[in-house]
């Protein structure tokens, strides 16, 4: 125990010793997880507006409505341009879309409504590389166009729908049940509109007579309680002390390479030590450097950026664990196969930024296709990102946690005993 | 004591090690002298079990070197090649760290600490990083690290590779005193002088066999000749006409040097020198000595030990 105690002190000694290695690690994936927490947003600040152009070429009264109402919604930001500005300003990216309203439109929408055949067409020129934008843009164009026109032909003056009353009434194109059918629609919304414009409570009606969206929607954030928000920090914090820890157990499995190139991996091996105190002891030492890394990394995301652990903090702790416990895994089995420490750390570099990646620890395995979501579940740092986010944000209970513990502990198994058979022993 | 017996080793076809054996004794250096690649170094890590040996077998104290945690390892302290030191912890820390593997700790393993970095002159640099040492304390606290659990039995793996001869010295001066105080040592080196400055015993290798064992002054009987000559000379020089002119009895050509053994120089440096001008060969330095493993070496293998 002497033996173990003491390998372990010095691992812990050494780490620990080098100052400016501790506080990058630290200071890293603490920057790195506020960046991209801050990027993701939460979701308690104002969006930020899409900038779009409207191009209007009818300058009608619907054409107008629509520009307006575009204008008065918070989630786009307008601007009325001429055409080729418009796709100039599009293809520069600077603005994500532009509306084209075609001559004629106000006039042509209206009668499409109630006549078949051709219907006029809004053409709207995107940023191929803005690809979320596009159904966003074209569901609040259906909503404002859909409005104004109906209120257009429905409200009003009521010029316009006697117009169109007296074009269907005379129409040969529509039968002639359907003609009569559109014709008593017109005359009820006319009875309707003679009515006064007071309501009995004496406020003034402000449906403005147009087809509006018969509902509202409202986002409801599952998370861990009824009144608590997402933080995006939990989900970076996560990602971003998983990558670093990966890096730190490299840094380890780098450690035994040297310490082999040393002599001092002779001068351990002489002593009268099992081979599975000298291993395990670098497992153990790697594994508490790892929790204690993990707890510090999540007390500044509580400290500063109010990540909190809203699920079991013994779940927490157990996932903690047994991340720490496969880090170390990953750093002894790169000492068994590595043949030198310049070769192995580019290699391991480039397989852990894989496995962090495929993990989601830059972003959220759930964007994934959903092939690679499948394949994702192979890798062991999603479930650390899983189980992280499990007893973090979602607020989930311990046994929510036994899954990832249970997954990456098994992994730790399989990469030691790998590891213990590929190590090479003799000098 | 140490007794090394019929040790041998093999790396697929390549024999490394063959049929070596030898004895250590308390207060007694052994010497094992030979060439880069000769054997010495894989000798000794079969010897502390960092290697497993093919053939035989080695005790110590009667006990046998087996498994990992055999006993009998608690008795040997190995001095690595490297500079096997952690140079971020202070050299106190790497004493007691090197000192708890063999079960030390508390006040014992402080107080062996100390005067193992007392007996290599480093007491007051206790508290310093080996990274801010020079090249000659950091061999020295080398050599501590394998003392601090107090061995009987000190493996010295080429000590003084790289060192300032003043560091050397000092060095001599700890395994001298250790010598003393009835360690028994084996020194594994390349450098003649060493072996011949230190060792009581010297165990010659070349390709891994064992081709001399002796005291030091039962080599030296067996030397050919009593002083040698060494002459910086031009031209291919025929070798073995030389060795057959009266009173020379060897003679080594390597790189425009000729080493010349003879039986005595007051006899044979003009019969050398004469024959070298008759046969049209330009002398640009000549120098002389006593004849010694150096000398023992090139007469057992045909070649000079640092030329491998």
């Amino acid at each position: 125990m002497t033996a173990f105690l003491a390998l372990i002190r010095k691992d812990l000694r050494l780490y620990f010793s080098n100052k400016r290695a501790l506080i990058i690690t630290l200071a890293a994936p603490i920057a790195i997880a506020a960046f991209f927490g801050s990027l993701f947003g939460s979701s308690d600040k104002k969006p930020s507006r899409v900038p779009i152009a409207v191009v209007d070429q009818d300058m009608s009264t619907i054409s107008k409505q629509i520009i307006k109402d575009l204008g008065d919604d918070p989630a786009l930001g307008v601007q009325a341009l001429a055409l080729e500005d418009a796709i100039d300003q599009v293809r520069k990216g600077k603005l994500r879309a532009a509306v084209v309203v075609p001559p004629n439109f106000g006039d042509q929408a209206g009668r499409a409504m109630f006549r078949p055949g051709a219907k006029p067409e809004i053409v709207l020129h995107v940023d191929p590389s803005q690809s979320m934008v596009t159904p966003m843009v074209r569901g609040m164009l259906t909503q404002h166009v859909m409005k104004a026109v109906s209120q257009s032909a429905f409200g009003g003056d009521g010029g316009t729908m006697t117009k169109f009353r007296q074009e269907i009434a005379t129409s040969k194109e529509i039968a002639e049940d359907e003609r009569k059918d559109l014709v008593a629609m017109f005359d009820s919304v006319e009875r309707v509109q003679k009515r006064p414009a007071a309501t009995e409570s004496g406020s003034t009606s402000k449906s403005g007579g147009g087809l509006d969206v018969p509902f509202t929607t409202r986002a409801s954030e599952v998370t861990s309680g009824r009144d608590k928000r997402y933080n995006p920090y939990a989900h970076s914090f996560a990602g971003m002390s998983v990558q670093f820890l990966m890096f730190m157990g490299i840094d380890i499995g780098i450690a035994l390479l040297l310490a082999r190139r040393m002599g001092l991996w002779k001068r351990l091996r002489a002593a009268p030590l099992s081979r599975a105190l000298l291993l395990g002891s670098t497992v153990a030492s790697t594994a508490l450097i790892a929790i204690f890394l993990m707890f510090a990394i999540f007390a500044a995301g509580m400290l500063f950026f109010g990540v909190r652990i809203e699920g079991s903090v013994a779940g927490f702790v157990g996932v903690v664990i047994a991340f720490a416990f496969l880090t170390a895994s990953v750093g002894l089995l790169l000492a068994a196969l590595g043949n030198n420490p310049e070769a192995t750390r580019g290699l391991a570099i480039f397989i852990t930024l894989l496995l962090v990646m495929l993990g989601g620890a830059w972003v959220p395995s759930f964007v994934f296709p959903e092939w690679l979501q499948s394949v994702s579940l192979w890798v062991p740092t999603r479930w650390a990102i899983d189980g992280l986010a499990a007893m973090t944000w979602r607020g989930l209970g311990f046994e929510a946690a036994l899954a990832p513990i249970g997954v990456m502990l098994g992994f730790s198994a399989v990469l030691f005993v790998i590891a213990i058979w590929r190590f090479r022993w003799e000098e | 004591m140490l007794q090394v017996t019929n040790l041998g080793k093999s790396y697929g076809p390549r024999v490394v090690v063959d049929g070596v054996s030898f004895a250590a004794l308390p207060g007694q250096i052994v010497g094992l002298l030979g060439p880069n690649g000769a054997g010495k170094t894989t000798t000794v890590s079969m010897i502390c079990g960092l290697t497993s040996a093919d053939t035989g077998e080695v005790t110590l104290a009667g006990q046998k070197i087996g498994s990992d945690t055999s006993p009998a390892k608690q008795k040997i302290g190995l001095v690595p090649q490297d500079l096997a030191l952690f140079e971020d912890l202070p050299a106190m820390a790497n004493l007691e760290t090197f000192g708890a593997l063999y079960g030390l700790h508390g006040a014992l393993l402080r107080e062996r600490a100390r005067a193992a970095l007392e007996l290599v002159g480093l007491a007051d640099r206790a508290r310093d990083r080996p990274a801010t040492f020079s090249g000659g304390m950091k061999r020295r606290l080398n050599i501590a690290c394998a003392l601090v659990h107090d061995p009987d039995i000190l493996l010295l793996d080429e000590p003084t590779v790289g060192i300032d001869p003043q560091s050397r010295n000092a060095i001599f001066d700890n395994l001298e005193t250790l010598k003393a105080r009835g360690k028994a040592m084996v020194y594994t080196t390349h450098y003649m002088e060493e072996a011949e400055r230190l060792c009581d015993r010297v165990v010659i290798m070349d390709h891994g066999k064992v081709i001399a064992n002796d005291t030091l002054a039962g080599l030296y009987k067996q030397l050919p000749v009593a002083d040698s000559l060494i002459i910086d000379v031009d031209g291919t020089i025929d070798v073995a006409a030389l060795a057959r002119e009266p009173g020379v009895r060897t003679a080594v050509h390597v790189d425009g040097r000729l080493t010349v053994g003879v039986t005595s120089l007051a006899d044979s440096s003009s019969t050398v020198l004469a024959w070298l001008a008759a046969h049209h060969h330009r002398v640009t330095h000549i120098s002389s000595g006593r004849a010694g493993l150096e000398t023992l070496f090139l007469a057992l293998t045909g070649r000079q030990l640092r030329d491998q």
